[in-house]
């Protein structure tokens, strides 16, 4: 039998950061709102209420656009979509189905052993639906419209990817992209992105195979689970001689297998046709290009400028997962040097969660980068250990207090000064006996020895004493 | 004192013969005392007298402040949304809906001074040419009870008619304004797609609604027209006004292009000779009229049954039972609620609608049909620009034939759907028209003449239907 390549292309849905919704003045942060708070006569599809496209939206789309080297259209529309279902209040979503905003575009993706491609077939702008719960031991189901109305955009990517790794990878570097871009929030947990993806085996690298589309997945480790278990199945399928049916299945995180939703055959018919609400979207070469000139720094930017760093990929990573603090990064090896900016690097990326971490991740804490750099100084000159540092770290924000003041406040400044320490070991040798022999021990070539003695120094001195400074006065003894 | 027109009543107002709550009591008696025309579907009455109140305060204080309509009661078709009473579109669907805001347009007028007092009858959902699709009964003619008003602004046109208000807002689809106006004998105006806001209008069809006025005189829809026009915020679609929306000046001699199609061997003998009369006052009034034709024309009817029910099915697709509106008591699933509820609230009219509108979209029919139509579509507007590269505006009769009988056309759709065959035209391509009292037939029923301009020409369109008022 001939070796099946496994062939994915991923769709995600992009929540855009905007103030209101696609096409009403309504809020568009539904994260803690009361269930319909947040709506307008034209979420609750009454009578009369017309969509009036929000701008905002439609620059997001750009921004996205040209984070993922892509043709922005000069004219693009909107198109009705039909079904019926509760969360839907209009029968129909806005959608873009001919003329999207976004056309081709490409995406560098960085694996563990190189770097690989993935082409952008196109994004569209659409409105979400609202959210349907049920609860248990009941017969009701309840509507919740704060969704309904929410700017996505949808970036359809091209069947570039060949494995759940770089199935994975793609959606990484896809939601670092949009993270850096400003254009989402990227809170994977409340569904800022969500991803359908789709699976397919074939011998003739030329011809995609039947397909399966597995909806929904919301972390990084789902796609790739998916995605392994759908290339397993489909598999063995094929190699039992059956024959494949195009069809969608969603994904079961308890089991950690894909189910069978519905098949081509039972597809709904949407009915697409323009809708005569919304005039044709034209825009002008000028909104593009001052979009573009405020394109903040992207991944690909920040790697560039942080070579020289040595920086581990996970700690890159990290970093990239909060813009505010990948930006203080390079501003301070831009005016501080590279010494700082690394150790600055590591402090950041240990006070940041695995990007897109599915838990209810806190906002990125207020540093500054005068601040960082005022600790980092400290570390250098020896005024603090590395433990103490990163508790000052921790205390800073919010506090309206220098590091300098923080240190000293907590009692953690190191006792740096030569003639202080010297002082200190010569009253430890005197005072303890056991010190005194343990020294003895340590010039004959126990360094044990030495350890206990720097160990009871920083008693006396409350574990203030520079540790390095401490054992460099220990060897001068010895000769 | 009824047949009144708004600048007349506004005077009286201002000279402190009239006072608002008096004009507005009068309006409700008037409309009270028509009650058998079934005219109205609601009356807001205390929210009237209430603004009316507050009206002639406000006039007490500051005489010199008032609003161009200070004191004018009108009365606004039922899909308008409104306070003060029910917008049900004369449909079971919305028969309890109370609009939680307003039109743009209601709120233009009633920042002028208007006040609405009343919501009137129509088609439900405005599907139909007769006013007989109502939900709430039809609407019987004021020049002769057994016969139609015209629909679907049926309502509107015979509360005008009737002389109980100066105006009414229609809307106007497919001819939804400019068919009553010529069946009940007044003024019916529908503007250039997009002059005034949909907002707050219960959906027909997207791409051809607007809102229409009825008024007596064609001055008073000029006047109307520019207190409700200018780009709305909550309509994307809305065009910025015209500078020359109010006219200023005399008309210099235009040409003016009879359209042969609309005065073919199927039309009625007394409508012909009516437009034949009103081309001849053209001509004494120094214009020039010639015979003009628009080939694609006589397909705008079918186009237009199928662009329109396209959109419907659409536009009514929210009348689900869940979230307002008429839900199926008793209904055991998701799928039995819009089920049971949309073949309850819906009429059959409403559903052959919808029913002609999902086929068309369906997929491996929508090339067939939709597209196919919007094709023939832009083939009859661009036919309408070469016409008006010769012609100022075009002229021909409203409909084939006067009012006809109630209950004549209800079982023949087709029949029902031909009376819109000299309208649809000009809501296909968005153009603006206005239908005018142009005599009558020898059994005293109203014909209308009606004058179509290119897009945006609202302000001469109605000058010189005003000029030609004042000639006989």
């Amino acid at each position: 039998m001939s070796r099946l390549m496994p062939s994915i292309g991923i769709e995600c849905h992009v929540q855009l950061s905007t103030k209101s919704k696609l096409f009403s003045a309504a809020g568009n942060d539904a994260r803690g709102a009361a269930p319909n708070t947040l709506i307008s006569p034209l979420c609750l599809g009454l009578p009369g209420t017309l969509p009036v496209l929000n701008g905002a939206a439609v620059d997001l789309a750009i921004a996205a656009g040209l984070a993922l080297n892509a043709r922005i259209a000069s004219l693009s529309s909107f198109d009705r979509k039909h079904y019926f279902y509760p969360d839907l209040p209009k029968g129909y979503q806005i959608t873009q189905l001919d003329k999207p905003i976004v056309g081709a575009g490409r995406l560098k993706v960085p694996l563990s052993d190189g770097v690989f491609e993935v082409g952008i077939i196109r994004a569209h702008l659409e409105e979400d639906a609202g959210k349907l719960t049920h609860p248990p031991g009941s017969d009701i189901s309840l509507v919740d419209l704060n969704r309904a109305g929410t700017p996505l955009l949808e970036i359809v990517s091209a069947p570039d990817m060949h494995g759940p790794a770089e199935a994975k990878a793609y959606a990484q570097e896809l939601y670092l992209t949009m993270v850096m871009a400003r254009v989402t929030d990227g809170d994977l947990y409340h569904g800022n992105m969500r991803f359908d993806v789709n699976v397919s085996l074939s011998a003739d690298p030329d011809k995609l195979g039947v397909r399966a589309e597995i909806k929904n997945l919301n972390s990084f480790r789902s796609v790739e689970r998916a995605v392994a278990y759908e290339i397993k199945r489909q598999q063995e399928l094929i190699n039992a001689g059956e024959s494949l049916v195009q069809q969608t299945r969603g994904w079961d995180e308890a089991t950690q297998t894909t189910k069978e939703q519905r098949t081509k055959e039972t597809a709904t018919d949407y009915r697409y046709f323009p809708d005569p609400d919304i005039p044709p979207l034209a825009l002008a070469g000028d909104r593009i290009a001052a979009i573009k000139k405020q394109l903040p720094m992207l991944p690909w930017d920040y790697r560039a400028s942080w070579s020289k760093l040595n920086l581990d990929g996970s700690v890159v990573t990290a970093l990239l997962g909060r813009p505010a603090y990948a930006s203080i990064v390079s501003s301070i090896k831009d005016e501080h040097g590279e010494a700082h900016a690394r150790r600055v690097a590591h402090w950041l990326a240990g006070l940041t969660p695995p990007p897109g971490d599915k838990s209810n991740v806190p906002e990125p804490a207020n540093f500054t980068a005068a601040d960082l750099v005022e600790l980092s100084a400290m570390v250098e000159e020896g005024a603090l250990s590395a433990t103490a540092a990163k508790q000052v770290l921790a205390a800073l924000p919010g506090s309206g207090q220098s590091p300098r003041q923080i240190a000293e406040k907590m009692n953690l400044s190191q006792l740096s000064d030569r003639s202080a320490l010297v002082n200190e070991l010569d009253k430890l040798l005197k005072e303890d006996a056991a010190a005194a022999r343990a020294l003895a021990d340590y010039q004959s070539g126990n360094l044990h020895a030495g350890s206990y003695i720097i160990g009871q120094l920083m008693k006396r001195t409350g574990g203030k004493a520079n540790p390095a400074l401490a054992a460099e006065l220990l060897k001068r003894l010895d000769r | 004192m009824s047949g009144e027109t708004i600048s007349q009543m506004v005077g009286r107002l201002l000279d402190g013969r009239a006072t608002a709550r008096a004009n507005v009591e009068a309006a409700l008696s008037r409309l009270t005392e028509h009650g058998s025309y079934n005219s109205l579907i609601s009356t807001c009455e205390q929210r009237a007298l209430q603004r009316a109140d507050q009206i002639d305060q406000s006039l007490r204080k500051e005489p010199g402040r008032a609003g161009r309509l200070a004191g004018v009661p009108f009365v606004a078709k039922d899909n308008f949304l409104s306070f003060g009473a029910p917008t049900t579109a004369a449909s079971k669907m919305l028969r309890n809906f109370q609009a939680p805001y307003q039109a743009t347009v209601i709120e233009r007028l009633e920042a002028e001074g208007a006040i609405c007092v009343a919501k009137s009858n129509l088609d439900a959902f405005a599907h139909g040419s007769s006013t007989e699709n109502s939900d709430f009964g039809p609407t019987l003619n004021p020049h002769d009870k057994s016969r139609v008003p015209g629909g679907s602004s049926g309502g509107s046109a015979a509360a005008v008619a009737l002389g109980s208000v100066p105006f009414a807002l229609g809307t106007d689809t497919g001819g939804s304004v400019r068919l009553p106006a010529s069946f009940c004998g007044v003024v019916g105006y529908k503007p250039t797609y997009g002059l005034l806001s949909r907002f707050g209008v219960v959906a027909m069809a997207s791409s051809t609604d607007v809102v229409g006025t009825l008024s007596r005189s064609a001055g008073d829809a000029a006047l109307l027209v520019d207190v409700m026009s200018g780009r709305d915020p909550h309509d994307a679609t809305t065009l910025d006004r015209p500078s020359d929306l109010r006219y200023k000046g005399g008309l210099r001699p235009l040409n003016v292009g009879l359209i042969e199609e609309f005065m073919g061997p199927e039309v009625d003998p007394a409508v012909k000779a009516a437009i034949e009369n009103t081309c001849q006052k053209l001509a004494r009034m120094g214009h020039r009229v010639n015979k003009v034709s628009l080939a694609s024309l006589p397909l705008a009817l079918a186009v237009y049954y199928i662009v329109v029910p396209a959109e419907i099915s659409s536009n009514l697709a929210r009348y689900d039972g869940i979230r307002y509106g008429y839900s199926a008591p008793r209904a055991a699933s998701l799928e039995a609620t819009y089920g049971l509820s949309r073949d309850q609230g819906f009429n059959a009219e409403n559903k052959r609608r919808i029913l002609i509108g999902t086929y068309v979209l369906s997929s491996g029919y929508i090339e067939a049909y939709y597209q196919k139509a919007q094709t023939v579509r832009t083939k009859l507007i661009n036919d309408f620009k070469a016409a008006f590269k010769r012609f100022d505006f075009l002229i021909g009769p409203v409909a084939p034939a006067t009012a006809f009988k109630l209950g004549q056309n209800t079982k023949d759709p087709l029949k029902m759907y031909l009376t819109d065959v000299m309208t649809v035209g000009a809501s296909m391509a968005g153009l603006p028209a206005v239908s005018l009292p142009a005599g009558s037939d020898p059994a005293g029923l109203p014909i209308g003449a009606q004058l179509i301009g290119p897009q945006l020409s609202d302000g001469k369109l109605l000058q010189l239907a005003q000029d030609m008022e004042g000639v006989n």
